[in-house]
């Protein structure tokens, strides 16, 4: 199974990465602070204001390397790209699928059972390790609610019915979000409803912080094997919104997102001290708590699962490649369907 | 101008080791390194050095661009040496072993019919180099392998102009020495029945909690 190669991460503001023989240097004001191998390095990821030698470019180019700018908080600013980059056939199924209301439909479908079977997951793993009777028949009575959706979303006939259904179980289970933080923690995080843009309280910046590194990770899986990242399936498309991307994304929130966020809370590696509270009531993490998470994310990539399609270990940070490969293979007609990633 | 589809010389050794690779190769554009293909550059080094002179009192072009309207070939000669009237002599490198079926002869082939097309010239034989071994072995154009290296050519446009990606080869030991195997995944698509039954239980989960 190919090795999942290192993304390096780069959040210090006015960074500048370089080129040097076989390594990449990141300097600080023209002082060395860092020297990496690039052979062990998949990708490069920069957060915030961050520079870099178009000969570091042109060298990832020709290997391969993905390089991708976000901003602070993740969102996407800029990518380069090299001169071979994706196949136009598989772009052109990718179009035709979408313009098919019953293929758009079906793939719809998949992407949200994937969604619900994961999160429902998340409920069932809190439930276990939770030892309060009455919370924990709560958090079954979500987790059922949810099976019953995806049971329902086999027979949704049209969009607007599975956006429903998607829509119903993200209620559901994000209603019982405090729930799953331990009683100790629920001081400093307190979950209020789900608020994107801004972010209004720790668990939704935190969470925010991690769709975006999610759905970066999406972004570059589908690139790599050549679909193009803004005609999606579920999500409508709107210029400048990455809707496959979002669309495969779902799979992975509860796995990748909501599972290690609820770690980095429950076993106390991020505090009050970790965000930014600005006037008017937005939130966001810190560089401090940016640093834990991208740690903590790095680190969750590297640990395995059982892939269900392919029945082998395979490393977290895999998953939205070997997923993006897969739905290229349905979209060529290389197989019969498009099975979505699921924790068994 | 001939208006063929014009494929790449190397598009028919892929073909004839494994035609879904070759459609992979060529239309997916899949091109993934391994320890295989690294080795394979490395040998190649000094070969697309693209230096050209005399040895042993003999021309040397490596790396020469070939073309053919009459097939609709691009590509390039690893290396072609050019005998005293003139007449190419086209030598296939290769670092492997001697392949069993027609992989190299047909490059060869193929590398022949550009040259004479080029030259004007008539080529009774060439050569693959085993860099292992480093051994020479003579090929003679036979037009049993000329027809052979025809049809090849003409499978290889059908193919790619149907823009159609054919199953994984049976002969599963060759996915083994196959760069791209990863992107390929002959065992996913080996896995229909895997993948109907997680199709049939995707919208239902066993109700413990
Ligand atoms: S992995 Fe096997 S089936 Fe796939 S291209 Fe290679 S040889 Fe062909």
């Amino acid at each position: 199974m190919r090795q999942l190669l290192n993304t390096l991460y780069i959040s210090t503001d006015e960074a500048y990465l370089r080129l040097e023989g076989e390594t990449l240097v990141m300097s600080v004001d023209k002082v060395k602070r860092h020297q990496v191998p690039l052979h062990h390095l998949g990708a490069i990821v920069c957060l915030g204001r961050v520079g870099m030698s178009p000969q570091l470019m042109a060298r990832c180019m020709s290997d391969g390397r993905s390089i991708v700018w976000l901003d602070e908080n993740g969102r996407f600013q800029a990518r380069v790209e090299g001169p071979v980059n994706g196949n136009i056939l598989l772009r052109q199924a990718q179009f035709r699928a979408a313009d098919q209301v019953d293929k758009a439909l079906m793939l719809s479908k998949c992407f949200i059972a994937g969604k619900l079977r994961n999160s429902r997951n998340v409920l069932m793993r809190s439930a276990r390790d939770n030892p309060n009777e009455v919370e924990r028949e709560q958090l079954a009575k979500a987790a059922k609610a949810l099976a019953i959706n995806l049971r329902n979303l086999e027979h949704a006939e049209s969009a607007a019915s599975v956006l429903g259904l998607e829509g119903d179980a993200g209620r559901v289970y994000f209603e019982q979000m405090n729930t799953m933080i331990k009683p100790a923690m629920r001081n400093t995080f307190e979950y209020k409803g789900r608020s994107r843009r801004p972010p209004k309280d720790n668990v939704n910046a935190l969470i925010s912080f991690l769709y975006a590194l999610i759905l970066n990770d999406c972004r570059s899986a589908l690139e790599t094997v050549g679909l193009d990242p803004q005609l999606g399936f579920f999500h409508e498309v709107r210029p400048g919104r990455p809707s496959l991307a979002l669309d495969l994304m779902e799979e992975f929130r509860a796995v990748l997102g909501d599972r290690l966020a609820l770690t980095l809370i429950n076993r106390g590696q991020l505090q009050h001290g970790d965000f930014d509270y600005r006037e008017g009531g937005a939130v966001y993490l810190n560089d401090k708590g940016r640093q834990t998470v991208v740690r903590t994310y790095q680190e969750r990539k590297k640990e395995t699962l059982q892939h269900p399609v392919l029945e082998t270990e395979v490393e977290i940070g895999l998953l939205p490649l070997l997923q993006a490969r897969m739905l290229a293979r349905y979209l060529r007609g290389d197989v019969e369907t498009y099975i979505p990633f699921f924790n068994k | 101008m001939s208006d063929l589809y014009l494929i790449m010389l190397s598009a028919l050794q892929h073909y004839s080791y494994c035609p879904r690779q070759c459609a992979l190769i060529h239309q997916e554009q899949i091109f993934e390194d391994n320890v295989f293909t690294i080795r394979g550059h490395l040998a190649h080094e000094r070969v697309d050095s693209g230096e050209s002179g005399v040895e042993y009192g003999l021309r040397v072009e490596r790396a020469l661009p070939l073309f053919s309207e009459r097939y609709g070939l691009v590509g390039k000669a690893d290396v072609v040496e050019f005998l005293a009237d003139g007449t190419p002599y086209p030598i296939e490198y290769k670092q492997g072993k001697r392949q069993q079926k027609l992989h190299d002869e047909v490059q060869l082939i193929a590398q022949a019919l550009c040259l004479e097309e080029m030259t004007g010239k008539t080529i009774a034989e060439g050569a693959i180099f085993h860099h292992k071994s480093r051994r020479r072995r003579v090929v003679a154009l036979t037009p049993a392998l000329r027809a052979h290296t025809e049809q090849l050519i003409i499978a290889v446009r059908q193919l790619l102009l149907s823009a159609q990606i054919p199953p994984p080869t049976t002969e599963r030991a060759l996915c083994e020495n196959c760069s791209l195997v990863e992107a390929c995944q002959p065992d996913l698509i080996a896995s229909a029945s895997v993948i109907k039954r997680l199709r049939s239980q995707l919208f239902s989960v066993e109700d413990e909690a």
